[in-house]
């Protein structure tokens, strides 16, 4: 069996960019104030692989973002506001489209939550905060993003509420699936706690790579993305047939891909917007089984039932 | 300007799919100056009954309506009824779309747990209280419909015009992809609506995006008033109308947001005694969606109660 699966791994399919809806912008490099157990990328604030990218590098990408017919911008790192130049980015931004950052909202002090929601007030496109927070206690979410973390990011999430914000909850989910509703309702009462009745809460599947393949498992040979999987199979679900992801050094097919280089697509946008994407990623497997958890709406667990 | 793909039509695209026996492009007759629009039925047939008539007393010249017929309301063959006596040409939304076909769900694509399981409610009465025979008419709604509005080309659709189910929220769309949408399809004016909130926007250059809003449920606004879009191609010059004109252009686009009052508590006697949820009955009355808030931006979310 595993011989089968083998040979059409070499036959990874490949899919178009259909249209440039996404584009992220890996704004913050590998650099994060946190050091958490699950993440991905491996990001930490002495990870320098990927560095922060400048605000002339985002311009840059942003005026070419217009002729492609870019929909949505979103920032993602690494903590986004670890990049001195942020606010001065999501400006720039925020005259052209809607901006998205992940965030894990340590950083969001009131003054910084005052100046994000006169951005948002500036701008006729909406500012979304998505904040990761990956349990409803605080022992639950400090094992897997560090001491301090669960106090810090709850600060941060209750700053923006006190704004007018309606941040986006994400939390990997580290639970069997039959037990979300409990978490779900976990969350809601915490946030409640803290000022936001009306909670937009995704709970997204592990990524079992980077830090979470030790910490839970890696993925199997065997779960990868066939070409006959693609049979009949919607692509456009995949975010790489709708984004791509600029870093200070180059483009890459989406931001879970950042440290593949099979999923560089080119040095410029242009180039990777012509370039399909191989998947040839177990990542894949999990934006196939699941859709496209990266982007705001579709797919993940939504919080009010 | 290249813009985003239109092209994505068929099977393999995000969007609904087409039965097979309806045609692409719809007309209409003639190049009125003045016409109405209103997408977002849901079943509201009192709504929809008030509307038409407003429309015709403002002096509308053709009526147009941009599609999703049935959800949260009642009886739903009583709005598909009205709108073929009246001989209102429709463009197919998304919810036409499943019913005509019969398929699972309203490919909304709600993945919040609330927003499904009252989305599933919603689209199995419907299903479950719509007739053969209005089933087949559905069947025939094209994807899109061009007309002139006198000298101005306008592209009507339901969500977009790559997608029957795209939201174009007014915060989450940049001028930028509409306009360049528009220029490859070559329309002065795009018309569409399945977000339910009515909202415009001068592209530039002549160029015009109109969301006409819904018909079947407030916009989330507090106020029980429903709305329509009335577009007149207003020939006054540069700078007249609504929203000004294009720069270069003679004749420009003149948007008009009409509330509509209705029998509100008529409709929700109706519903009640069809065993709709309590939470459908709620928005109507206050104004404030309750249920499908999911994909609301945050921007338009924050502006609601729920």
């Amino acid at each position: 069996m595993a011989r089968v699966e083998l040979a059409v791994i070499d036959d990874a399919p490949a899919v178009a960019l259909q249209g440039l809806d996404e584009l992220w912008f890996q704004v913050a490099g590998t650099v994060c104030n946190l050091r958490c157990r699950h993440c991905f990328i491996s990001c930490a604030p002495d990870n320098h692989s990927h560095w922060f990218m400048t605000r002339k590098q985002v311009r840059e990408a942003l005026d070419e973002s217009v002729s492609l017919g870019v929909k949505e911008y979103y920032f993602t790192g690494g903590e986004p506001f670890m990049n001195r130049e942020m606010e001065e980015i999501l400006a720039d931004a925020l005259e052209l489209g809607p901006a998205t950052v992940l965030t894990n909202a340590t950083l969001l002090l009131p003054r910084r939550a005052r100046r994000l929601a006169a951005l948002a007030a500036n701008s006729p496109y909406t500012l979304e905060l998505r904040v990761s927070l990956d349990g409803i206690t605080r022992e639950m979410n400090d094992a897997i993003r560090g001491d301090g973390a669960f106090h810090r990011c709850v600060e941060g999430i209750r700053n923006l509420v006190a704004e007018g914000f309606l941040p986006i909850i994400t939390c990997m989910r580290s639970w069997p699936e039959h037990d979300t509703p409990h978490y779900l309702q976990g969350f809601r009462e915490l946030l409640a706690e803290v000022g936001y009745h009306r909670p937009r809460i995704k709970i997204l599947p592990p990524l079992l790579m980077g830090e979470e393949a030790g910490r839970t498992r890696g993925y199997e040979e065997t779960e990868r993305v066939t070409a006959r999987m693609m049979e009949g199979f919607d692509a456009s679900q995949l975010l790489c047939s709708r984004a791509r992801l600029v870093t200070a050094t180059g483009v890459q097919a989406c931001p879970i891909l950042l440290e593949a280089p099979s999923a560089r697509v080119g040095e410029t946008l242009s180039e990777a917007a012509r370039t399909p994407v191989r998947l040839k990623e177990s990542a894949c497997f999990t934006c196939y089984l699941s859709g496209a958890i990266c982007s705001n709406t579709g797919s993940g667990v939504g919080g009010e039932l | 300007m290249g813009g985003p793909p239109v092209g994505e039509r068929g099977p393999g695209g995000r969007g609904a799919e087409l039965a097979l026996d309806a045609p692409m492009v719809g007309s209409l007759p003639g190049s009125p100056m003045r016409v109405a629009a209103f997408g977002g039925i849901y079943s509201n047939h009192r709504a929809l009954k008030a509307a038409i008539a407003d429309a015709r007393r403002r002096g509308a010249e053709a009526i147009l309506c941009l599609g999703d017929l049935g959800a949260f309301g009642p009886s739903p063959d009583r709005t598909i009824h009205l709108l073929r006596d009246e001989g209102i040409p429709v463009v197919r939304g998304n919810y036409d779309d499943s019913i005509a076909r019969g398929l699972d769900d309203c490919q909304c694509g709600y993945t919040d747990p609330r927003d499904n399981h009252y989305a599933r409610i919603s689209y199995e009465y419907t299903l479950a209280n719509t007739s053969p025979e209005s089933r087949r008419w559905m069947a025939h709604f094209p994807r899109e419909i061009r007309f002139h509005l006198g000298p101005l080309r306008v592209l009507a659709f339901h969500g977009s015009p790559r997608r029957m189910n795209e939201f174009l929220w007014e915060t989450t769309t940049p001028t930028h992809f509409l306009r360049g949408m528009a220029e490859a399809l070559e329309a002065d004016v795009l018309l569409g609506t399945h977000t339910g909130i009515h909202w415009s926007r001068d592209l530039g250059d002549g160029y015009w995006y109109v969301n006409a809003g819904a018909l079947g449920r407030p916009a989330n606004d507090g106020r029980r008033e429903v709305w329509y879009a009335m577009l007149s191609a207003d020939s006054r010059g540069p700078g007249s109308g609504t929203n000004g004109s294009g720069p270069g252009g003679s004749v420009g686009l003149q948007v008009e947001f009409v509330p509509v009052r209705y029998e509100v508590e008529l409709l929700a006697d109706e519903m009640r005694d069809e065993g709709l949820p309590h939470e459908f009955i709620e928005t109507i009355r206050s104004g404030w969606w309750t249920t499908c808030l999911e994909v609301l931006p945050g921007k338009e979310r924050a502006r609601g109660r729920w």
